[in-house]
């Protein structure tokens, strides 16, 4: 909201400089975006008289003028047309600096030379109308060579950029917000009573009013206004309009628009002349009714939306005959608009029920003034000031208009009064603070909130009508604490850092999720952060076929989709580094992947409105996916970053074994992956990507992929950890044994390593694979396996005798489990 | 009229399919194309001696070898995906490698460290600070019902603060009932239901995680992003006990020279509310551009948990208080690397991330 300090001035008497202004707007929550001055740079400006005015031979946009600024006559070169010989206009001399920060110079176009600038509203900063020069004939004051500040009355001015929160509709206006800033400055705040006499006949003989849906609008007032003058507002009004962002149109639509602005209560004026009955009626939109807004739109009304809690009740306003020229509180009707002819207004002031202008703006996406004020709240007490003003304010520039007598008022329940008990105790034990009872008092009551005192440390405080953000007991007790601490300072209340006695710390699962990380880092990798958010086709690139879940309301086809795996945006983001020629790369995320919605992860259980029907929330997995890109990297590479996680975390028993038959593992070489396996639980996949695939991607050459759920990963009674326990390293020295088993291929090798490591019992230190033969000399189908198996004694050198035993155990175990023969 | 030998098409046919069927490689189908269908062949040949027939014969027999030649065009088409998926697999059969015997110790192991990304080193050392005072570290999924997202937030359907949060929902069960949460307060409400429903209130923990909206990316924001949220339910809990909280997480995170302010604002989940601002990390609170000459620079909002939301979870606010707060990590990371575009964040270009 822009603030224009002099109208902030109405109301109390507020001094000091802008920036201390600034800062204590700030600590008040009306946080200043931005201040702007206005009205500095015009003292050079005069009002000068046009005597002549005369073509420029082979020019067609510029005209020769010739004024009188209350010397000599001035010979200007203009490009304006809206003016004539006699207007007065503003004149900005030879070295003048215009708002905007142009100096004007003396200059010579078609051989005319030009002694200074005819000026627009918008040169000046005074309006937004560029399009011609700001005449001022007509204006009382005005004539050749009075300064334009003194003919127009200007007081150089500051427009503070203010955002107020939402559960301020109180100060989301002039009045608001320098009741505010006075009780922070300790200076007197007081709203002028707006005077007006009635002269017209009694309000009911010219127009009804009538509710029929007063949960939707639990007030609703009518004035009537007769014989008045439609035409342009004294300019100090317009001025504060321009200032406050407004843009003026007529007497009658900104008087409108000021009481708004100044005391936060929407109102709208009807050409009383133009309903089809006079007077007004509310009720419950129909089902398909349309109206034809001021902007020229036809809506739809009364049905519900799409969205959640759109049910379709809309509240409209109607002539008294029932048919709708107004949505309640959003927006007013073509038909009934204000224009030159009018000359009776009808003056609707209401107070609507917030969320059923919430929900009518979310259902139509509209969003007015007058919505965003009546949605948050605004006060059902503050009409009759307001209406009052608006009368005011048109007398200004309608004198002979005609006030009707009385005002039709309909009234539903509106909210009671609010007494709350505040306990001085309650208020420091919330904050922290060690406040006395009167300074609570003091504190509430010049920003509207009557504190009597009850008891000893006990206030009871009246809640003002304008402040439906502070809420019943309990929770009004919780909001009275926050006026406190604002009106105090937030930054007055002593820091204190809260200490208990529960440790803090990371899950084992959050632990192994670093751990992970730090083993991907020592591989050569480096984490990315791909998008969540892909396109339809994205992973069915990489063979995952099942359709991804759709975001309703994307911000973009390709990032309308959730994703069900990292391999497309590891290939990507490889691709990208490829183009760049960074090509050698270990690339890896830790992230979630979508899927189905399982039954389990309900949504029911506290359902609420927003509880959901029957949905259940997508499953979530948190991957970790390796893809290997490095030089001569491969499947095989897979392997040992698979093997360098596994023995950081401790794993135990993790499998490596082909896909099912006729189940390729997505997006990867259908001969070079395999699942990873604890028991039956697949823990994850590796590999190769699948040639194809990289293809499609524009990568050449062999590409590892290593793939972990570490949400299974993270469960030790899925996946179970090597033993904690150490062993002592012997002081004797070692024997090493090498066997070369020949074994069918499909038994694993690692299942051979097992049978020898459970035959070597206690004394076998290690078992690791060293080569793998197929070829001539072997049949097909067969290979040899190489193991080297260590044996060792924490007590003793061990003999040739014992370790040839130990030796045919395991040729023996591994014959007769495997089927195993030795080479 | 000359008497050219009749064509027979038969033949003709049977023998262009006989060369055509006997290729066994991509490669030689090329040959047998050229062979069959080529400028040579003899079927070309044919095409060639219809200019000697009579017009009506010419039509004919032109129409015929015309089909005759598409036919085996087709084939060889059909030919061409048989040999060329036979090919594929007999390759990917050569290049057969069973993962459960790779020597492991055959590999050569790297001599380049990589590095984690920018984001997830600052989640881990704001988790780390955290830690350090006392919080557990906690998470939630990062699609979210309208519940947990919005209602036991005190903000339920059309409330407008929640067009605050610009939200994607998704195509799942009533339109805008399930939505990619839009902050992680979410974890709030998880976190207090669970405390209540196994008795193990107090909670003093942080959530960081990944929240979406419908932002467009631009140097300070990213629709994809993510916060950690802190909560802190106790007996006794005070407003003066978050504001230094959040000095003491912003020195420790930060540096002792920078420190935060709270202003008050408005969220429909805490009151009193506030927004913190901590010391411009560019010029220390002197004044600059990145701070418009402020001294401050906007974090993150922070208030004591409001009463309604406390209800919603089943807590008494009579016996229970606390405080909640949030703030980006990306934007964490931007002040303290002073990063000029956020969306470098996302573009996953080594040359950047290898600098953190």
């Amino acid at each position: 909201m822009r603030v224009p300090l002099s109208w902030l001035r109405d109301f109390a008497p507020i001094d000091g400089d802008v920036d201390g202004l600034v800062a204590s707007l700030d600590d008040l929550g009306l946080m200043v975006e931005g201040v702007e001055r206005v009205g500095d740079g015009l003292g050079d400006i005069v009002v000068a008289r046009v005597l002549e005015v005369a073509a420029i031979e082979g020019a067609d946009r510029i005209r020769r003028v010739v004024v009188d600024a209350g010397g000599d006559p001035l010979e200007i070169v203009c490009g304006a047309f809206n003016f004539g010989q006699g207007d007065l206009v503003p004149l900005a001399p030879v070295g003048t600096v215009l708002p905007g920060g142009m100096e004007i110079g003396r200059r010579t176009m078609r051989g005319v030379t030009s002694n200074g600038m005819l000026c627009s509203g918008r040169e000046l900063a005074l309006s937004d109308d560029g399009a011609g020069l700001l005449v001022l004939s007509g204006v009382d004051g005005a004539g050749p060579g009075v300064p334009i500040v003194d003919a127009l009355g200007i007081e150089p001015d500051v427009v503070f950029d203010i955002t107020v929160e939402g559960n301020r509709p109180d100060a989301w206006c002039m009045a608001g917000i320098a009741r505010d800033l006075a009780a922070r400055l300790g200076v007197p705040f007081s709203l002028p009573e707006p005077g007006v006499t009635p002269a017209g006949p009694p309000v009911e003989t010219l127009a009804s009013a009538a509710v029929e849906a007063p949960e939707m609008c639990p007030r609703l007032t009518v004035r009537v206004l007769e014989a008045i003058d439609v035409g342009p507002s004294p300019p100090a009004i317009a001025r504060r309009l321009t200032m406050a962002g407004m843009r003026p149109i007529n007497n009658v639509v900104d008087a409108s628009n000021y009481v708004m602005l100044e005391l936060g209560q929407p109102t709208h004026p009807y050409d009383l002349d133009r309903l089809g009955a006079p007077g007004l009626l509310v009720r419950r939109a129909r089902p398909g009714e349309t109206l034809t807004t001021l902007d020229g739109v036809e809506r739809t009304l009364g049905n519900p939306g799409r969205g959640l809690g759109e049910t379709g009740e809309d509240c409209v306003i109607c002539d008294a005959g029932g048919t709708v020229i107004g949505i309640g509180g959003i927006f007013g009707g073509a038909s009934s608009e204000i224009s030159s002819e009018t000359t009776r207004v009808l003056l609707e002031a209401a107070y609507f029920e917030p969320m059923v202008i919430a929900r009518t703006s979310k259902t139509l996406r509209l969003r007015t003034e007058a919505s965003a004020r009546f949605e948050r709240g605004c006060d059902p007490f503050g009409i009759d000031r307001a209406t009052e003003r608006f009368c005011e304010l048109l007398a200004l520039s309608s004198p002979g208009t005609r006030v009707a007598q009385g005002t039709l008022d309909v009234r539903g329940a509106l909210r009671d009064p609010i007494v709350l008990t505040l306990r001085t105790e309650a208020v420091n034990d919330l904050l922290g603070t060690a406040l006395e009872t009167e300074e609570i008092a003091g504190l509430l009551g010049p920003i509207g909130f009557r504190c009597t005192p009850e008891a000893p440390g006990v206030l009871a405080v009246d809640v003002p009508s304008n402040r439906p953000d502070v809420r019943p007991a309990p929770h009004g007790v919780a909001d009275l604490a926050e006026e406190v601490a604002r009106t105090y300072g937030y930054s007055r209340i002593a820091r204190h850092q809260p200490t208990w006695a529960e440790p803090g710390g990371l899950t084992e699962a959050q632990r192994m999720r670093r751990r992970v990380r730090e083993a991907l880092v020592g591989l050569g990798a480096t984490e990315v952060w791909t998008p969540s958010l892909v396109d339809a086709g994205e992973d069915a690139r990489v063979g995952v076929t099942a359709a991804p879940i759709a975001i309703a309301n994307p911000m973009a086809q390709d990032q309308g989709w959730l994703r069900r795996t990292q391999m497309a945006g590891l290939l990507r983001a490889l691709g990208r580094n490829r183009d760049r020629r960074q090509g050698s790369v270990r690339l890896f995320e830790v992230g979630v992947v979508f899927g189905e919605p399982t039954p389990g992860r309900s949504t029911a259980e506290r359902s609420g409105a927003g509880g959901a029907q029957g949905a259940y929330l997508p499953t979530e997995r948190e991957l970790a996916s390796l893809l290997l890109a490095a030089e001569g990297d491969d499947a095989r590479v897979a392997v040992a970053a698979l093997d360098a996680i596994g023995a950081e975390l401790r794993l135990a028993g993790l499998r490596v074994r082909p896909p099912e038959e006729g189940a390729a593992l997505g997006g990867l070489h259908p001969t070079r992956s395999a699942r990873i396996l604890s028991g039956a639980v697949p823990v994850g996949v590796l590999g190769e990507i699948d040639p194809e695939v990289a293809e499609d991607f524009g990568i050449e050459g062999r590409l590892g992929w290593l793939e972990l759920d570490l949400g299974i990963l993270a469960d030790r009674a899925v996946v179970p950890r090597r033993d904690e326990r150490t062993r002592p390293i012997s002081r004797f020295p070692s024997s090493d044994i090498d066997l070369a088993l020949v074994v069918a291929d499909p038994v694993p090798a690692d299942e051979v390593a097992d049978v020898l490591g459970a035959a070597g019992g206690e004394l076998l230190e290690s078992v690791t694979l060293f080569d793998v033969y197929r070829g001539p000399g072997l049949e097909p189908g067969r290979r040899s396996l190489a193991f080297r198996l260590r044996f060792c004694a924490p007590d003793r050198t061990l003999t040739d005798r014992e370790v040839g035993a130990l030796r045919a155990a395991c040729v023996e175990a591994a014959q007769r489990q495997m089927g195993a023969v030795l080479r | 009229m000359t008497n050219a030998r009749p064509l027979d098409l038969d033949a003709l046919e049977s023998t262009a399919e006989r060369v055509l069927r006997a290729a066994t490689s991509t490669a030689e189908l090329a040959e047998a194309e050229t062979a069959a269908l080529g400028k040579r062949s003899e079927l070309a040949g044919a095409h060639r001696t219809l200019g000697a027939l009579d017009e009506s014969e010419r039509r004919r027999v032109g129409r015929e070898l015309h089909e005759l030649r598409e036919r085996m065009e087709s084939l060889a088409a059909a030919l061409r995906l048989e040999l060329q998926a036979k090919e594929r697999s007999a390759a990917l059969e050569a290049d057969r490698l069973d993962l459960s015997e790779v020597v492991v110790a055959d590999l050569r192991s790297p001599i380049v460290r990589g590095r984690t990304h920018p984001v997830t080193q600052s989640r881990d050392a704001l988790e780390d600070v955290f830690v350090a005072m006392g919080f557990k570290v906690a998470e939630g999924p990062e699609a979210e019902t309208d519940w947990y997202n919005f209602e036991a937030l005190n903000m339920p359907p059309s409330h407008p603060a929640r067009g605050m949060y610009d939200s994607f929902f998704l195509e799942l069960g009533e339109p805008e009932t399930i939505v990619l949460r839009t902050h992680t307060s979410p974890v709030q409400i998880r976190l207090m239901e669970a405390a209540v429903a196994a008795g193990t209130l107090p909670i003093h923990a942080v959530a960081p995680g990944r929240c979406f909206r419908r932002d467009t990316a631009d140097a300070s924001h990213l629709p994809v992003f993510h916060q950690v949220e802190g909560l802190v339910v106790d007996r006794k809990i005070t407003f003066g006990d978050l504001a230094g909280t959040i000095e003491a997480f912003t020195t420790a995170y930060f540096g002792p020279e920078v420190h935060s302010r709270l202003r008050p604002s408005y969220f429909p989940f805490t009151e009193p509310s506030a927004e913190y601002d901590i010391t411009c990390t560019i010029c220390l609170g002197a004044g600059c551009r990145t701070c418009s000459n402020t001294g401050w620079l906007e974090l993150g909002g922070c208030g004591m948990v409001d009463p309604a939301v406390f209800m919603a979870c089943g807590i008494d606010p009579a016996e229970w208080s606390g405080f909640a707060f949030g703030f980006g990590i990306d934007r964490c990371a931007q002040m303290r690397h002073q990063i000029p575009d956020m969306r470098a964040l996302v573009e996953n270009d080594l040359r950047f991330l290898a600098q953190f």
